[in-house]
């Protein structure tokens, strides 16, 4: 008797939006007191535990990821004006860009192009299909525009997402380590080099550096993703040109 | 009242950067274009609205939350990650690391360039 009540609600909220999105944010809050509890420990990032917290849900109950994305959605259709928003940060650190302009435009267009390119033959070289290497070229930008450029040359959206989630976090672990070990100390530098490479998980990372480093961070994550946007679809166009058939 | 003005414009913003995108048929996404527009009319300002900003800070501070109905998404993808974790995860951890260097190497490079072009000069 219970357990068919029961039944008759699962029926009724699995077909609503209502429980995609519920969950999600559900998903997301614990995620995120867990990550606090344990101090920010950067492996315990809360868009990786919720993800695989959801999939674990979804896998038990059975419920298709269409289902759930028709209530998810109303939280994907944010990253199209939080993008926008980017433009805010960007604007208030502007005054701060233009002493270092020249380098950080040299630096961003270096890094941009050695990410892509470098993730693109890496994944080749050790056999990945392509559309994993076209997923995996717009990593290092911040996750919605990475979407964007991911659908625009071929990739799959989805999975880039997730990709940039774990560049993201690579990015916070070995930062630190990596500017030590090459003598890099400049705060600039190294917050321009964090926000190319592994964009808001590594901004944030950088901000409990210093805020200066925070600063460029973001802002050099705010330029990647336009830069990225422009160049990358050249860059696989040119890819596909030198070696037909590769990608 | 303010996080909505707020998030008003930056719709506005974005649908104004898809029609260009979809107009001019240009490689770039929709809200990146909006972002740029953005960023060039604050720049015309000089000045960022109340409301604007505290409609960005609602959406920027819990950025990492959007991505979530995209990444579980991934379940769709598991036996492809399965088949290919290796290269997947050594072009990320390379190509994050080479990315990083590469970037700091290349700022700090122009910098000390235009600094000895500075003493030469003067």
């Amino acid at each position: 008797m219970a357990e068919t009540d029961l039944t008759r609600i699962w029926v009724y909220l699995s077909a609503s939006p209502l429980l995609g999105l519920t969950l999600t944010l559900v998903a997301y809050l614990l995620a995120h007191r867990l990550y606090l509890r344990c101090n920010s420990n950067p492996l315990l990032n809360p868009v990786i535990t919720a993800i695989l917290a959801l999939i674990l849900f979804l896998k038990l109950t059975g419920t298709s990821y269409q289902t759930y994305f028709d209530g998810a959605q109303f939280v994907h259709f944010l990253l199209g004006p939080a993008t926008v928003a980017l433009a805010i940060p960007l604007y208030q650190q502007f005054s701060r860009l233009r002493a270092v302009l020249v380098p950080v435009i040299v630096a961003l267009l270096i890094g941009v192009i050695v990410g892509a390119a470098s993730s693109i033959i890496i994944a080749w070289a050790f056999g990945a299909s392509p559309e994993t290497q076209l997923s995996l070229a717009p990593k290092s930008v911040t996750a919605p525009v990475a979407m964007g450029i991911s659908d625009e040359i071929g990739g799959i959206p989805s999975l880039t997402a997730v990709l940039v989630v774990v560049t993201g976090i690579i990015g916070a672990l070995i930062g630190t380590r990596l500017f030590a070990s090459l003598r890099i100390r400049d705060d600039s530098v190294r917050g321009i080099a964090m926000g190319v490479a592994a964009h808001g998980i590594g901004t944030a990372r950088a901000f409990q550096i210093s805020p200066m480093m925070g600063a460029f961070s973001g802002l050099a994550m705010a330029l990647s993703a336009f830069a990225t946007s422009v160049f990358l679809p050249w860059l696989v166009d040119w890819l596909r040109a030198v070696s037909p058939g590769w990608l | 009242m303010q996080f909505l003005n707020g998030i008003t414009i930056l719709l506005v913003y974005q649908l104004v950067g898809e029609v260009i995108v979809r107009l001019f048929d240009l490689p770039i996404p929709g809200p990146v274009m909006g972002m740029l527009l953005l960023f060039l009319s604050l720049l015309l300002r000089g000045k960022v609205d109340p409301s604007m900003d505290t409609a960005a800070r609602g959406l920027l501070s819990h950025l990492s939350l959007l991505f979530i109905p995209a990444g579980v998404g991934m379940m769709v993808y598991f036996s492809r990650i399965l088949d290919e974790w290796l290269p997947i995860a050594l072009a990320l951890v390379l190509s994050t690391a080479i990315t990083m260097a590469a970037t700091a190497g290349a700022m700090v490079a122009t910098q000390r360039l235009l600094a000895r072009k500075e003493g030469n000069d003067g």
